[in-house]
């Protein structure tokens, strides 16, 4: 068998993926905790302030990360939906359901700190930005599939067509991205922008691109941690997943073993 | 028995380990089964066995988690499937707003009309001929099943997969049920039907295959089933070797 | 299955759905109601002065005619579904993709044409500029197909579900976002005097892409839901 398609049918197995996501979570949590404490020393400390905008800048180290983390996430659900509808593989369906919440989490932080940085730039809280807008309607898409991954009762069925919906979503996401920006043209909206193509001192980037690093492995660390409990959820009657849940309940065991001499 | 007929042609339907499961755990299965041509078989089994997810999976409404279906030795697939199958289910996918003959016309349409038959002689067929212009909603829930049944009686296809076809029915629509059943499988057609034991398809012996229920889940409160280690869900040997017994004729 | 018995099929069921709405034809007047409800709510909560309601009218109407397509989506496969035709429709030996566009069709004939039919009488109630109107016909005439199409999908994806009504709007709104802004922004460019043409263009060809793409992903969605 050819080794990438060994790995691949390796790695989906679900226990083999439980006992390696088991080991890996805590590195990733801890990793991004102390990457993300370096980023914001260095962005909140140590890069000079912004000759226009003063200290208020300083807010892109969370919100620039963030937003690049909304649509990673999103495009990650994406394509691990793609894969679930193919080739039906479990492990796919429940990483791309275990991806959403963050996502929508990420998507949620750009916005709120995108209106906290027009505050001082505009004056008011909300603008209708051209890409703060997008991030809205991105963050009904989360909902969306997160919602709909709920309604439905069978988790397989509803990581299925929430992943459907994930893609139908991905199409639509550059087409609103680009009427979004047509209307904002139309429309005249503000010129200043959080991420404009202004030059970007190198006391500046090396912060942001560490934060970025940070949100990533946070990312991976969620999402391992809730992909393990998702398999469990759905694998919960087989003998791998027991023995997990027995081996982390002592007290479990006794009323487990009972109840499999029924 | 021996296997002894039947061998140079390939049965109609045949089932190899199949199984479905629903949230990863079993509904039915894994089932052997062979179904041939002219031949009535009875899927038994009690409420929560499998007997509906069966034919839903066999219809292609349902892609199997496990196993294969082969149709005319072929592996199966939707496309083959659906010009060779005729569902009748729960919901017996009859308009209310419509009349009778104006369903039947709908589904000739739709899945095409067997030779030497049309919606008016079929409705015939089924006994409900003074009905053809009565709007589908004003009609018993019997009388609702015989103009499915017609739907089925239409349908150019081989295989009929009935979901209790007896419920609602009088004695005298059960007797139709088999008239039908006999005379669909004297064409050369074959029929799997469901029951759970309270009528059953009366001339010859059809052949049955159990379904055994799955155990109810534990209460628990953890509410896992136990879906592995439970024996003695496939069908004996006697199911898949027997060779084709057609109803004999009254 | 040959060519021909897929049009015979074709043909049965756009004049089933059309018997269908004309034994329910007390029901098709609904949308237009509600549509007319929720234009009329705009001058009693801003006020009648003409000036404005003129600057908002088009946008008012889009969004009136986008809401009241949305509320009348659901009927799309509801029915068909429990009462089990539907799946009769998916073991149909013809391809689901262009069953569900037919139906599709009829259901924006029978839905959304009527409510560009009635466009011109709420641009009256709000003063829509003259030269706008038939901007805002084009508009509605390329959006509302495709505001069908994309919602088929979504309803496929919640079909099974007993009360969707609100979980649909959370899956379709955000889809109607691009159809939204270049259908409105056409008529307010046409308000402004500027030219409106590349909207249209653009909802013309997003038409065109969705009439191919949008039935086979309903079909895809279905048989998820039916599964």
């Amino acid at each position: 068998m050819n080794v990438l398609t060994y790995w691949f049918h390796k790695l989906g197995s679900p226990p083999v993926f439980d006992r390696l996501a088991r080991v890996l979570a805590p590195w990733c949590y801890g990793l991004a905790l102390v990457l993300g404490a370096i980023a914001l020393y260095g962005g909140l400390a140590l890069a000079p302030a912004d000759y226009q905008q003063g200290d208020a800048y300083r807010i892109i180290f969370i919100h620039v990360p963030a937003a690049w983390m909304s649509l990673f996430a999103y495009i990650f659900m994406a394509v691990n939906a793609f894969i679930a509808l193919v080739w039906r593989i479990k492990l796919s369906e429940v990483l791309a359901m275990a991806s959403a919440p963050t996502g929508a989490a990420f998507t949620f932080i750009t916005l709120v700190t995108g209106s906290l940085w027009g505050k001082p730039m505009w004056g008011t809280w909300w603008t209708w930005d051209a890409r703060l807008t997008s991030e809205l309607v991105l963050l009904f898409l989360y909902l969306g599939v997160i919602g709909l991954y709920h309604a439905i009762e069978d988790r397989r069925q509803a990581a299925r067509a929430a992943g459907f919906l994930a893609l139908v979503g991905v199409v639509n996401l550059p087409i609103v991205h680009f009427s979004v920006n047509w209307w904002n043209t139309l429309h005249q909206g503000s010129t200043v922008r959080l991420l404009g193509p202004s030059k970007i001192d190198a006391a500046m980037l090396w912060p942001l691109l560490l934060m970025a690093l940070a949100t990533h492995l946070w990312f991976f660390g969620t999402l391992l941690a809730r992909t393990r409990n998702g398999l469990l959820e759905i694998d919960g009657g087989k003998d791998w997943a027991r023995s997990i849940v027995l081996a982390s309940q002592p007290g479990a065991a006794g009323a487990a073993t009972e109840r499999s001499h029924v | 028995m021996s296997p002894l007929t039947e061998i140079s042609r390939p049965p109609l339907l045949e089932a190899r380990g199949l199984a479905f499961a629903r949230n990863d755990e079993p509904v039915f299965g894994p089932l052997d089964f062979v179904l041939h041509t002219g031949e009535v078989v009875l899927i038994e089994g009690d409420n929560g066995s499998g007997k509906t997810t069966l034919l839903r999976v066999l219809s292609g409404l349902l892609t199997p988690t496990e196993g294969e279906i082969r149709l005319h030795g072929a592996p199966l697939t939707l496309d083959l499937l659906s010009p060779q199958v005729a569902l009748l289910s729960h919901a017996n996918g009859l308009k209310p707003e419509l009349t009778a003959l104006e369903n039947l016309r709908f589904a000739a349409g739709l899945h095409g009309l067997r030779h030497g038959i049309s919606p008016p002689t079929a409705l015939a067929g089924v006994g409900m001929d003074g009905y053809a212009d009565v709007p589908t909603r004003r009609l018993s829930a019997g009388q609702k099943k015989r103009v499915a049944l017609a739907r089925v009686l239409l349908a150019p296809v081989a295989l009929w997969l009935l979901d209790e076809p007896y419920a609602n029915l009088d004695p005298e629509g059960i007797g139709l049920v088999n008239r039908l059943l006999e005379n669909h499988a004297h064409r050369g057609g074959a029929a799997l039907i469901t029951s759970h034991g309270a009528y059953a398809y009366t001339s010859g012996t059809p052949r049955s295959i159990p379904l055994h229920a799955r155990p109810a889940r534990d209460l628990t409160g953890e509410g896992r089933p136990r879906g592995d280690g439970l024996p003695g869900h496939s069908l004996g040997d006697d199911a898949g070797l027997s060779p084709a017994r057609p109803g004999t004729p009254p | 299955m040959t060519a021909g018995s897929t049009l015979i099929a074709c043909r049965a069921l756009v004049r089933r759905d059309l018997t269908l709405v004309w034994r329910r034809r007390g029901d098709a007047l609904n949308p237009i109601l509600f549509a007319l409800i929720v234009v009329a709510l705009f001058p009693l909560a801003l006020g009648p002065e003409p000036e404005v309601l003129r600057r908002i009218a088009a946008g008012v109407i889009f969004v009136a005619l986008l809401l009241a397509g949305l509320l009348a989506l659901d009927t799309l496969f509801r029915s068909d579904y429990e009462d089990g035709s539907l799946e009769q429709l998916v073991l149909s030996p013809h391809p689901l993709a262009l069953l569900l566009a037919c139906k599709i069709a009829v259901h924006w004939f029978t839905t959304a044409l009527p409510l560009i039919v009635a466009a011109p009488l709420l641009g009256e109630l709000l003063h829509l500029a003259d030269p706008v109107r038939p901007v805002l016909l084009a508009a509605l005439l390329l959006a509302t197909p495709l505001l069908s199409l994309i919602g088929a999908i979504c309803v496929a994806l919640t079909v099974g579900m007993h009360r969707s009504g609100m979980l649909l709007a959370l899956l379709v709104l955000p889809l109607y976002v691009p159809v939204l802004i270049f259908g409105a922004g056409a008529c307010n460019a046409a308000g402004n005097a500027l030219p409106y043409a590349a909207p249209l263009l653009w909802l013309g060809a997003a038409l065109v892409v969705a009439l191919v793409v949008a039935p086979l992903a309903c079909a895809a969605a279905l048989r998820i839901s039916l599964s």
